[in-house]
């Protein structure tokens, strides 16, 4: 919690970090964005003078999964950057005040840097009960975000559960959580989906904010443009296979070792939105595909309730039954097919009998 | 040919659009399917037909094709096939609203169908019992039956509606978010975020259209020897009334 006019260059400094290695950061950060060289500059000016922007981190119904990502960020310096470029004035799972002391920190931020701090949220608020389900400094979870987010420049939703809802909202969802932008609907919201998401995606969106005082450009869904416009599958290194008909058929098949397109294998890879393709993980050692498994589509909304992740067809629930499209759609078409032969026989017999009758007198008026 | 229309555009009783020739004593032809509605139906049901196969493929996958990625490219091509398929039925519906507005009145009956009138549903009472073997003869209309009116509109009209319009979000992802296609039909993933959904009911659009069209052959056949009214009607745009 440093002074207002702190900025990010001289912590940085403070630690014993050289300029080269800030600037060679400022350079890697604007690469990443795919911005031009000029804009490292700009960058490096933007930390060296404008203040520390305080951060809030509020845990709510989660599992930490997008901490422990944030705080793996690959580039080395990156990490030691993040944790003072920003002014983290509160993070409960990693800060050193503990009860009474904490809320204070709370309070004071909320006061002293009114419409000036983001909010990052991990993690989302059950609304059953009357939000009794997840309680934080004696109070419920919902009542502190909302509290918070009021004063707040702009939120961050982290991870799949802030985004999307996740595993806690799955069916049934016994306490009602929701993604957080059902219970913050005044203040600019950016989703970072995924479970957890990457942390170059995190600490990324990080700088950016720090570094042009606004948010990035958001997609439909809230996300933002830089890393989730394409789908796993548009950057995915076996869609040369994909393309050719190459599918593995079984986990342990020829097609499986010869590293082909896992599309008949359930990977949601076609229809989600992340940068994981092109990013990778654990600083670009690998991701799911290259490691031999389907994506899940962690970063989609409602993974969990889409049925087997093994499989290409999902379910559909909402019919009240278990079933895919084509289960559904061969029984209806099985269906109709045979009403449809038992209507045809019974034509036949009926003209059969009546033959006769067909030179009756035809002067059914019209 | 295109100058054939009925003359009197205006809103007409939905009996009388439809009422066959009274001049000749029942026997004769009235002229019902316009060129451009014949030849959109066949180039349709051919892309309907291209589209059910490929789109089946595309949602199961192919066996494996052996040799390298370099050397093949089936799903490629089964993919392109789809896609233009869509082009053209894509195409080919906003033509067909096109002629429903320039067209004679039966070009309209699959897009509006007068459910408010009173009239209809007697007439849709009358072909029930009709396919339910209660009437002995069939009403002798020489548009679509008002049943068929009914499948044609909530079967047909409509799931193609619904396929077109996901079937453009969908392939917007693969285009990128600045194609033209994302920006029109973006909006489908409003309505559902996670595109698997998008995805699944897509492909249970083509089981209904499987569906429709099983219906729809049968109903052709049996009409064309129960009736007497011939099956080339959407070749010759004549129906003809033989009795």
């Amino acid at each position: 919690m440093g002074r207002a006019t702190e900025t990010f260059y001289s912590v940085i400094r403070r630690q014993g970090i050289t300029r080269r290695s800030f600037h060679r950061f400022c350079s890697l950060t604007a690469s990443s964005f795919g911005l031009g060289p000029l804009a490292a500059s700009k960058i490096a000016h933007a930390l060296e003078t404008k203040p520390r922007m305080p951060v809030i981190w509020l845990h709510g119904l989660e599992c930490t999964c997008c901490s422990e990502s944030f705080i793996r960020s690959a580039h080395p310096l990156i990490k030691d950057v993040l944790l003072s470029m920003i002014s983290l004035d509160y993070d409960d799972t990693i800060m050193a005040a503990a009860g009474h002391q904490a809320e204070a920190i709370l309070e004071e931020t909320r006061a002293r840097h009114k419409g000036r701090y983001v909010l990052a949220v991990e993690g989302n608020a059950p609304l059953n009960e009357g939000g009794m389900f997840c309680i934080d400094g004696g109070k419920p979870f919902v009542e502190r975000l909302r509290w918070m987010a009021e004063s707040s420049m702009a939120v961050i939703a982290w991870g799949t559960c802030a985004s999307w809802g996740c595993v806690q909202a799955a069916k049934p969802n016994p306490t009602g959580a929701v993604p957080i932008d059902k219970v913050i609907t005044e203040k600019p919201i950016v989703k970072v989906p995924g479970c957890p998401p990457i942390a170059e995606v995190m600490t990324g969106l990080v700088t950016f904010i720090t570094t042009f005082g606004r948010l990035p450009e958001l997609d439909r869904q809230g996300r933002p443009k830089m890393f989730y416009s394409e789908r796993i599958h548009d950057k995915c290194y076996r869609r040369s296979h994909f393309d050719a008909g190459q599918f593995v058929e079984e986990w342990d098949d020829e097609c499986a070792r010869k590293g082909y397109c896992l599309y008949k294998m359930g990977c949601k890879g076609p229809t989600t939105y992340n940068a994981c393709s092109a990013l990778r993980w654990n600083g670009g050692v690998s991701f799911p595909i290259q490691s031999g498994h389907g994506c899940l589509g962690c970063s989609e909304d409602g993974f969990w309730d889409k049925g087997s992740f093994y499989d290409r067809l999902t379910t559909i629930q909402q019919f009240g039954i278990e079933k895919n499209a084509d289960q559904i759609g061969m029984a209806a078409a099985g269906v109709v097919g045979l009403a449809v032969a038992a209507h045809a026989a019974v034509t036949a017999v009926k003209r059969l009998t009546h033959k006769p009758d067909r030179a009756a007198p035809k002067d059914k008026p019209t | 040919m295109f100058g054939r229309d009925m003359p009197d555009k205006a809103p007409q009783n939905p009996a009388a659009v439809d009422a066959p020739p009274t001049v000749g004593g029942g026997r004769g032809a009235a002229y019902v399917y316009e060129a451009p509605v014949r030849l959109w139906h066949w180039v349709n049901a051919a892309a309907i037909l291209v589209l059910g196969v490929t789109g089946y493929l595309i949602g199961t996958g192919t066996p494996a094709m052996p040799g390298e990625a370099s050397g093949n490219f089936l799903f490629g091509y089964i993919r392109f096939t789809h896609f233009s398929a869509g082009y053209v039925l894509g195409v080919g519906f906003l033509l067909r609203i096109y002629w429903a507005l320039m067209g004679n009145p039966h070009a309209m009956q699959i897009f509006c169908v007068p459910l408010w009138r009173s009239c209809f549903w007697r007439e849709v009472y009358d072909e029930m019992r009709w396919y339910a073997f209660l009437a002995v003869e069939p009403d002798r209309r020489v548009g679509h039956n008002r049943l068929a009116q009914l499948a044609m509109f909530f079967m047909f009209t409509q799931t193609i509606t619904f396929m077109i319009v996901t079937g453009f979000a969908l392939y917007g992802q693969g285009a990128g978010r600045d194609s033209w296609q994302y920006r029109l039909f973006g909006w489908v993933f409003a309505i559902w975020p996670n595109s698997q959904d998008v995805h699944t009911w897509h492909h249970l659009g083509l089981w209904v259209v499987v569906t429709f069209a099983l219906v729809h052959i049968y109903a052709v056949i049996r009409e064309d020897i129960m009736s007497e009214r011939s099956i080339s009607s959407m070749i010759s745009g004549q129906r003809q009334f033989r009795d």
